[in-house]
């Protein structure tokens, strides 16, 4: 044998090679008959998520089905990985609104910044999770998109009540 | 002399099985083809169910589901894979040696085919055309036709770690065959007391004779069915034993550079063997297709109500132990190499050769006492099958660690070797701390 394997203090008297596998085989075989299984079957089956989660993003509308954004430019300045577009307009009465609103989405870290800087709570990113797509620029949501989403938006950390009870 | 040893040549025929051909030439043919057809249709599609029966059973004892998206409960996913398989790209790499290497994979696949022709399936049909057998080569020489072939697997997988030109697929097709080598003998050797028992090498004579003693040979020789059971494992490559594979150490050893096609063709081989090896377990020590208490094995064939339920009891117990070898495999882990060799070397050789005696003397001395061969003789068997396997798995067993798998090994031993790597281990830290001064 060789010098340097590691060997570990056995009980010499009790060990037995045939009573371990016999052991183990009993074992496996109750996981075997168990019906308790943990695969969550995912596109039927979902975890809950938590209120929490930061996903993909919704703007919020007001009560004419206009975008609640008044193109401030506080989520582009903010956003850490630049992936907000903002062109603001400006109508007849002096309302701010934006011209172009994109998000990357593919761009996007998910840091929230923007929900928690938005000073008319217009922008949220969403309890959401499912934003695949055939292409890059399937990507880019634009204002339209944006304020079609109907997911849940996610909740801002409160200190108050750090773990969210 | 002979009146010492009364082992007549009668003896011998009075176990073997009459061998009565079939009425005639045209019946043999067509009723050969019906069954090569039924069996290697049945054969094959018992493998492809193989590879989803593995995947369910690994994924049912890890607490899974596994695949159930392909047909009712995945029942079509063997179905898939193959399509996969099929229209995947073959990957030829540069660097192989074509012909051995295209050649490799059907070299792994066919000796697993040939060993399922000797295997008897069912009691003997007794119908208006005559007797009609459930084998398809009733060779008289099928135990040695078997341990023939059976090893002959071995070359597809040295094939591809050779042709294959790399060095893990080189590594793998070196321990397999390292591993063929060692446990084919203790295979053979494990084999020899059946063969004292049936005094035949027919498989039909086997399963007649264990019919006769009223005992399966599993429980009439208890040893060599462990024995020859671990060397099956170790001939399928299957785990603890799959050295010729083992993922964390050599990618995919043999089958590192296989796509494709190819590559299935191993995986199938695999399963073919798999079963094979089941149905020489079933065969050789639980019975083969014998209908406990009936008198199916007289000669002369049964009823085809009786032959057909004794090929269902067959393959139930086949189907038993292709489980028995998924649940071996997602419960021990895999040995190390040195372990694998000490083990077959060390333990099962000996193990085996001590084993013939023992039988050969037992037989011997029943022969020589007159008793019949029948219930009586299988009791006795099995009354000293009890003592030998309890010695065997509970007083040998007992305090051999598995690390070095062969000896025992001393507390004081233990002691200086944990001293050793512990001095060891402190040179090294000074000499670290010298260098880092």
């Amino acid at each position: 044998m060789a010098i340097n394997v590691k060997v570990l203090e056995r009980p010499m008297g009790e060990v037995s090679y045939v009573r371990a596998t016999l052991k183990g085989l009993a074992h496996t075989f109750k996981h075997l008959i168990d019906p308790h299984k943990v695969t969550v079957q995912y596109p039927e089956e979902k975890w809950p998520i938590s209120p929490r989660w930061r996903g993909t993003h919704r703007m919020l509308t007001d009560e004419n089905g206009k975008a609640k954004c008044v193109a401030c430019g506080l989520c582009p300045t903010i956003c850490p990985s630049n992936c907000i577009k903002l062109v603001p307009g400006e109508d007849e009465n002096g309302n701010r609104y934006p011209l172009i609103f994109e998000i990357d989405e593919f761009r996007c870290i998910f840091c929230g910044y923007c929900q928690e800087v938005c000073p008319e709570e217009a922008i949220h990113v969403g309890r959401h999770y499912e934003n695949a797509e055939y292409s890059r620029e399937g990507f880019v949501y634009d204002l339209e998109r944006l304020t079609a989403q109907t997911h849940p938006v996610s909740e801002l950390w409160d200190p108050a009540d750090p773990k969210g009870e | 002399m002979t009146s010492l040893l009364p082992l007549s040549l009668a003896l011998f025929q009075d176990v073997a099985y009459e061998h009565l051909p079939p009425s005639s030439v045209s019946v043999f043919l067509v009723w050969t083809i019906i069954k090569l057809i039924l069996f290697f249709t049945i054969y094959m599609i018992a493998a492809a169910l193989g590879t989803l029966a593995e995947r369910k059973i690994s994924a049912w004892i890890q607490d899974r589901h596994g695949p159930n998206r392909v047909g009712p409960h995945g029942l079509l996913q063997p179905a898939a894979d193959g399509l996969k398989n099929l229209m995947k790209e073959e990957s030829l790499p540069g660097q192989v040696n074509k012909p051995l290497f295209i050649m490799a994979p059907a070299m792994s696949f066919i000796p697993a085919l040939m060993v399922w022709a000797v295997i008897p399936f069912g009691a003997p049909m007794h119908t208006r055309w005559g007797r009609l057998d459930w084998v398809l080569a009733d060779l008289p020489v099928g135990f040695l036709f078997i341990l023939a072939i059976a090893s002959l697997g071995v070359y597809g997988i040295v094939l591809a770690g050779w042709a294959s030109n790399n060095k893990y697929s080189l590594l793998g097709g070196l321990r397999s065959s390292a591993q063929m080598v060692s446990y084919e003998i203790s295979m053979g050797m494990s084999l020899i007391p059946v063969l004292l028992l049936a005094g035949n090498v027919t498989l039909s004579a086997v399963v007649i004779q264990q019919a006769r003693m009223g005992v399966w040979n599993a429980l009439a020789l208890t040893i060599s069915f462990f024995i020859f059971m671990v060397s099956s494992f170790a001939e399928t490559n299957r785990l603890p034993f799959d050295l010729p594979e083992a993922e964390s150490e050599l990618i995919a050893g043999y089958h590192s550079e296989y796509s494709a096609m190819k590559f299935s063709l191993f995986f199938i081989a695999e399963y073919c063997n798999m079963f094979t090896a089941s149905a020489m377990i079933a065969t050789l020590f639980f019975g083969g297709w014998h209908l406990p208490f009936t008198n199916d094995y007289l000669p002369g064939g049964v009823p085809v109500w009786m032959s057909l339920l004794s090929v269902v009891w067959f393959f139930a117990k086949i189907l038993f132990f292709v489980f028995f070898f998924m649940w071996i495999r997602w419960t021990l882990p895999r040995f190390r190499y040195d372990q694998l060799m000490s083990l077959g070397w060390k333990i099962f050789l000996p193990l085996a050769l001590a084993y013939i005696v023992i039988v050969a003397s037992a037989v011997l001395a029943l022969d020589y006492f007159g008793v019949p061969r029948d219930w009586r003789f299988g009791l006795a068997m099995f009354a000293m099958n009890v003592v030998l396997a309890v010695l065997v798995f509970v007083v040998l067993d007992r305090g051999r660690v598995i690390s070095p798998a062969s000896t025992r090994v001393r507390l004081e031993e233990v002691q200086r070797m944990r001293q050793m790597s512990r001095r060891r281990a402190l040179g090294q830290a000074d000499l670290s701390r010298g260098a880092g001064d």
